[in-house]
């Protein structure tokens, strides 16, 4: 982790901003596992539990009306933090028809305005590569964001885009959310060498930062996000993070001791212990109550596919 | 359509009235820019008119078909040239989990208006990886249109439809039909032969020896395979007295097959001939199909002429041997007559 912190206290608006966000989607996620445990959903899900300061800190960056974005199965966070609509995503991942795609894709299948995701690993970077020509070409100065993961360097699908995005110079702003683990495989037993030495090989600038303090992931993709909007061109930013949830569900094979040590490091933990107590109380008390009201919504819209 | 153009160029004109009517048209391709124009010079000319909308590629079929995916879903309509349809095999993740599913997953909340040109086909002796058919394996792919075009159609407008498709069009091309002649219905016929053509885009073609007169079979055909066949039902004629119908399909996917059952309404007997290998090809869906939807009109079982499973080789002796051949069609047809149709 840095040692350099910026000053807090000069914006503690933004901080309590952030970590709203942050907090709404760890309770989303939280309660998705909890309805999966008690039988209330199907399927599966990939939660971002203690990644959450990339997806807020990075998207807020983001200018919603032209940036797009494109994730992968491990997506609600980006989802929440782009388009704050949890009754649509909800909807989704419990099948109704209300979801954002109809309960035709499910957790990992997602699409609002200027945001897809999709769910085979390495799939999604030559699509964003496309996005990002097509807005270039429209003369949008439009940002694309594409988050990947340590686990997604093993296609060689990435390095066929890092390739092409800086060969013709594409908006492409490419986020390795590196949580040391691919489903249950560590790190050390998949990726070679560096990682942004790979995006550097291309030309391609980068940078790599190890927090979970969102206002640093913030100020990082910030000055990512203002060179590929200045410069046309794409930028390779890694994200050093640590997954707290299960791959999906039920299937962690690590040290509990290893994921407790990290707990220190949750982000709402270091967000938000420098948000004044009474403020964080209240921010919470907000989200639960949103939170329960987009259940309720989702409980009642109608189930997919229930009429035929 | 000048007398006796080769499908090279025709293809080529398709293109450049396509880049000319729309602007929002771009080709990816590798090797497709000016001079060379594409290893089988059916871009030529493109980039010098539009260097902009022409982009040639690194050999990266993996990612070009998302590319052009990513391209189509924010408004443009990309035309991909692969060089090789041997090489579709790359991109199969993205036209499986990506091309084929992102309108219906996102449940229509974006369209994909794109096309792949690809030439498929051996006989040229270009051995194993450079000589297949592989347009079956993309049968089975929901939500993509599947076009097979051949030297009697009409190019251009195959490729305009496919352009102003919507939906993700792959065009089949045929590398032995690039070198040969375009040969167009003239007063409804073609060398002779009675020709109707289907309306809508991607018709089929249906020929006749006799004015649709009493016919042992039908014959099912597309693509590169055509010629073979149209001469293989002249020959029956010339040789046997036997006459056929032939259905030369435009489109494989979703599968064309009313011109195929009014035909074996007429005939009562069904021969599929395609150029790809026989296990789980174009002619066994055909086949499943028309037993389902035809079986009071069918007196035989369905016959399928096809390669023989295995490589293609690469000596021509070898390959003409694996490769379905005209002789090949007529056994079938003769076989059929024989066994009492």
């Amino acid at each position: 982790m840095t040692s350099t912190a910026p000053d807090r206290t000069a914006d503690a608006t933004l901080l309590a901003g952030l970590y709203r966000r942050m907090y709404a989607i760890r309770r989303f996620e939280e309660t998705l596992l909890e309805m999966f445990s008690q039988g209330l959903l199907s399927g599966t899900t990939h939660t971002c539990i203690g990644q959450e300061a990339n997806a807020v800190g990075v998207i807020d960056n983001l200018d919603r009306a032209r940036d797009v974005i494109f994730s992968n199965h491990r997506c609600h966070g980006h989802f929440l933090a782009f388009t704050g609509d949890q009754v649509g995503l909800l909807a989704e991942v419990m099948g109704r028809e209300t979801g954002v795609c109809g309960g035709k894709g499910g957790s990992q299948h997602l699409c609002a305005p200027n945001f897809y995701t999709n769910g085979v690993q390495g799939s999604i970077l030559p699509v964003a590569t496309g996005i990002a020509m097509a807005e270039k070409l429209r003369g949008a100065r439009a940002v694309t964001t594409v988050f990947l993961g340590d686990g997604t360097l093993g296609q060689g699908t990435v390095y066929e885009c890092l390739n092409m995005a800086a060969l013709w110079s594409q908006p492409l702003l490419f986020v390795v959310e590196d949580n040391r683990y691919a489903q249950t495989t560590p790190r050390e037993l998949a990726v070679a060498g560096s990682i942004p030495a790979r995006a550097e090989a291309f030309g391609i600038a980068t940078e790599a930062l190890d927090t979970t303090d969102v206002l640093e992931v913030r100020e990082a993709a910030g000055r990512a996000v203002a060179r590929v909007r200045e410069t046309g061109g794409p930028f390779f930013l890694v994200l050093g993070t640590y997954r707290l949830s299960p791959h999906s569900k039920g299937d962690d094979v690590r040290d509990p001791a290893e994921i407790e040590a990290w707990r220190t490091l949750d982000p709402l933990r270091v967000a938000g212990s420098r948000v004044p107590e009474a403020e964080r109380a209240a921010i919470e008390a907000v989200c639960e109550d949103e939170l329960a009201a987009a259940v309720a919504a989702a409980e009642a819209a109608p189930v997919a596919g229930a009429a035929a | 359509m000048a007398a006796g153009e080769r499908c090279a160029q025709v293809l080529n004109r398709g293109l450049t009235e396509a880049f000319e009517t729309r602007a929002d048209v771009y080709l990816l391709g590798e090797d497709v820019l000016d001079p060379y124009g594409g290893a089988f010079n059916v871009t030529r000319g493109l980039s010098e008119r539009w260097p902009d909308r022409v982009i040639t590629t690194p050999i990266s079929e993996a990612s070009l078909f998302g590319v052009a995916a990513g391209m189509a879903l924010r408004g443009y309509r990309p035309i991909l040239e692969i060089m090789f349809g041997d090489f579709v095999a790359l991109g199969f993740d993205q036209i499986v989990n990506g091309i084929s599913k992102f309108r219906e997953m996102y449940d229509d909340q974006v369209t994909l208006p794109l096309v792949v040109r690809t030439p498929m086909g051996g006989r040229r002796g270009y051995g194993p990886t450079h000589s297949q058919s592989l347009e079956k394996f993309l049968l089975g792919v929901p939500n993509i249109h599947v076009a097979a075009t051949s030297e009697c159609h009409d190019l251009v407008a195959m490729l305009l439809d496919a352009v102003d498709l919507d939906e993700p069009v792959f065009l089949i091309e045929n590398k032995v039909m690039y070198g040969r002649s375009q040969r167009r219905p003239v007063d409804g016929r073609i060398d002779g032969l009675r020709c109707v053509e289907e309306p809508g885009p991607f018709p089929a073609l249906t020929f006749s020896g006799n004015d649709f007169g009493p016919a042992a079979a039908t014959i099912v055909t597309y693509g590169g395979m055509l010629p073979l066949v149209l001469e293989a039902a002249t020959e029956l004629i010339v040789e046997e007295e036997v006459f056929c119908e032939v259905v030369a399909l435009g489109r494989l996917l979703p599968l064309q097959l009313d011109p195929v059952l009014e035909s074996v309404a007429r005939t009562g007997a069904l021969v599929t001939a395609e150029e790809g290998s026989l296990t789980g090809g174009v002619g066994a869906e055909i086949a499943a199909r028309a037993q389902e939807l035809a079986w009071a009109d069918l007196r035989r079982p369905v016959r399928r002429v096809a390669a023989a499973d295995g490589i293609i080789p690469s000596a021509p002796g070898l390959e003409s041997a694996r490769l379905p051949g005209v002789r090949d069609v007529m056994d079938a047809v003769t076989a059929l007559v024989a066994a009492g149709v």
